[in-house]
């Protein structure tokens, strides 16, 4: 594990991962509906101007547009923020970049409740369930800068439509430059025998506190980094539920339809254990700093930790 | 273009129909109504226009279409067929389970298919994507989409049509086909998108107004559409819902219905003696 007082915003990593990506390979064109300074494409802007794409506020044109393009040989990055990416363009996703199965890369700021002071309109906590309904669709939440920039590698090196969810809130950084990424293989961060939290995003950090706090009180947790959800590694869920018993899971999303789901699902169907699902509890956001709401939702260690309580007493 | 040439276009054009036909008969649904009124424009694009190789679907340098108004997948698959992507007799596997023929285009299925369309408004979209993506490329390649006039009620369409011209895409070619009629009835009544040429202008377009059965109209604009520079062009082209098929011509009825045996016979005995009159 990395220093963990360094703290970067995954859409930084994003930008960052993009202009990198850019000088190797001349096919990656990026696309933004006018968020560039936002969603931080607005690196790539500068180092590419040929190969960026601004087509104003219009994200339903912008994602078949980025359909369209991609057809032609291109490698194409489309940004927005999360709301409106899956939101906004659901339908044009799924027919235009998900059906034809297109080498689309949906890079989407701006996800969950750490948006902040915006408040609810563009606090997207539907995306994961949307998304990962689409046949096809990868779909990527990655914990911190490194695993956001070796993210956008491998959506890059993958033929086919990715979901990228980026936050805007800078968070810890996690892992060290050693930290390898694969698409749909979970990594086990922490061994521990009394139940697994599973998470993802900016609560893989939490998950790790949550395991601090649970140490004091006797209980051993084990914590999962589950960056792809989409395709789950279902292997690791199953051994978790095998080896611990119990499954708490942590996401920056609803717990309708998102991580906790889709774990609960697949522990259903193979290893039935206690899962309890610590996510925003079918309500909208709200504004504020977005560290104090991410406490006000529970999406901290100290409400993962109770949950991972709850989830080992049901045993 | 000379006589000789034209009537090779109405004899195909009419064989496009009966593909049509065949394909919605056989299927017990589809849209056949659209499918007939746009026949002749995208039989002389596949005939006489575009730069395309049926024996290489997947040639980089091909010029593009994009069907926007996806519903009338018979009138591209019967083109398709005629101009020797696939084998003709394969359009009466039209919308079955095991058929290469989706009910609405998708290039995963069908060769020849350049996108998947189907949703309004989108198809456009992905026209502007591949023209951008041809300038980018340095391809001289030209993109062609169809659209219905019904369709250009989709918001999206003007969000495409905005960055176009914004874009200076003159490598686009956008046609209107202007039967008049949607599902619920004429488009002047259901939601009226009239003005169409001077909605396009006022996006930036270049506006050409021709009659959609007219193969001199229709060379002639679409040349004129490939001289022109700057802009991209939009071509409304004034057409006959139905067109070839006495009964179903401008009857909003036929839209998305499939003809019963008798119909069918009807359809094809006039169709055919269409051909007849043409071949004679």
């Amino acid at each position: 594990m990395a220093d963990t007082t360094l703290k970067i915003a995954t859409r930084d990593s994003y930008g960052k991962a993009l202009v990198e990506l850019g000088a190797k390979n001349d096919k990656i064109v990026v696309l933004d509906a006018d968020l560039a300074a936002a969603t931080k494409t607005g690196a790539f802007k500068k180092a590419y101007p040929d190969r960026f794409f601004d087509t104003g506020i219009a994200e339903a044109n912008m994602m078949c547009i980025a359909g369209g393009l991609s057809t032609m040989g291109y490698t194409v990055f489309a940004s927005t923020f999360a709301m409106f990416a899956a939101g906004r363009a659901f339908e044009q996703v799924r027919n235009t970049i998900g059906y034809p199965h297109l080498n689309v890369k949906i890079g989407a700021t701006h996800a969950g409740i750490s948006v902040g002071e915006d408040g609810a309109s563009h606090q997207c906590c539907e995306d994961i369930a949307l998304m990962r309904t689409i046949p096809g669709m990868v779909v990527i939440n990655p914990a911190d800068d490194v695993e956001a920039r070796a993210a956008v590698y491998a959506a890059a090196g993958y033929e086919g439509p990715v979901y990228l969810r980026f936050g805007r809130l800078a968070t810890p950084v996690l892992f060290d430059d050693g930290y390898s990424f694969e698409i749909g293989k979970g990594v086990m961060l922490c061994e521990g025998t009394d139940v697994t939290i599973v998470a993802t995003g900016l609560m893989v950090g939490e998950a790790v506190a949550a395991r601090e706090l649970l140490a004091n009180d006797g209980i051993s947790a084990a914590v999962v980094n589950m960056a792809t959800i989409k395709p789950l590694d279902r292997d690791i869920i199953v051994s978790a539920a095998e080896k611990t018993g119990a499954i708490v899971t942590a996401e920056e999303h609803s717990i309708i339809g998102g991580l906790g789901a889709t774990v609960a699902e697949t522990v259903c169907e193979t290893k039935p254990v206690p899962v309890v699902r610590v996510g925003v509890e079918d309500t909208f956001g709200r504004s504020g700093p977005a560290v104090e709401l991410l406490h006000l939702f529970g999406l901290d260690a100290a409400n993962i930790a109770e949950k991972a309580k709850k989830a080992v007493s049901m045993k | 273009m000379d006589a000789a040439a034209k009537k090779q276009l109405k004899i195909t054009a009419c064989k496009v129909r009966m593909g049509i036909i065949e394909s919605v008969y056989n299927a017990k649904s589809g849209h056949p109504g659209g499918s007939l009124s746009a026949a002749d424009i995208i039989t002389y694009l596949y005939f006489a226009k575009m730069n395309i190789d049926p024996s290489k679907p997947q040639w980089e340098d091909r010029d593009r279409f994009v069907l926007s108004k996806g519903h009338i997948s018979p009138c591209l698959y019967s083109v398709l067929a005629h101009r020797g992507f696939f084998p003709v007799d394969e359009l009466k596997t039209f919308r079955k389970v095991e058929s290469r023929l989706q009910g609405h285009p998708s290039m995963r299925y069908t060769p020849g298919v350049d996108m998947s369309s189907g949703s309004l408004g989108q198809g456009i979209s992905t026209a502007v994507g591949m023209a951008l993506g041809a300038k980018l490329g340095g391809k001289k390649l030209r993109v062609y989409s169809v659209l219905g006039d019904g369709e250009i009620q989709e918001g999206q369409v003007w969000e495409a049509a905005m960055y176009a011209a914004a874009k200076g895409l003159d490598n686009l070619v956008a046609v209107v086909d202007n039967n008049n009629l949607q599902i619920d009835g004429s488009i002047a009544e259901v939601n009226s998108p009239y003005p169409i040429p001077e909605k396009f202008k006022a996006f930036g377009w270049n506006v050409i107004e021709i009659c959609a059965h007219s193969f001199d109209e229709i060379e002639a604009a679409f040349n004129a559409a490939e001289e022109f520079k700057g802009k991209p062009t939009a071509i409304i082209a004034q057409s006959i819902k139905g067109k070839g098929v006495s009964f179903m011509e401008n009857q909003y009825s036929w839209h998305g219905t499939a003809p019963n045996a008798e119909q069918y016979e009807q359809a094809m005995s006039e169709l055919k003696a269409a051909l007849a009159e043409l071949e004679g």
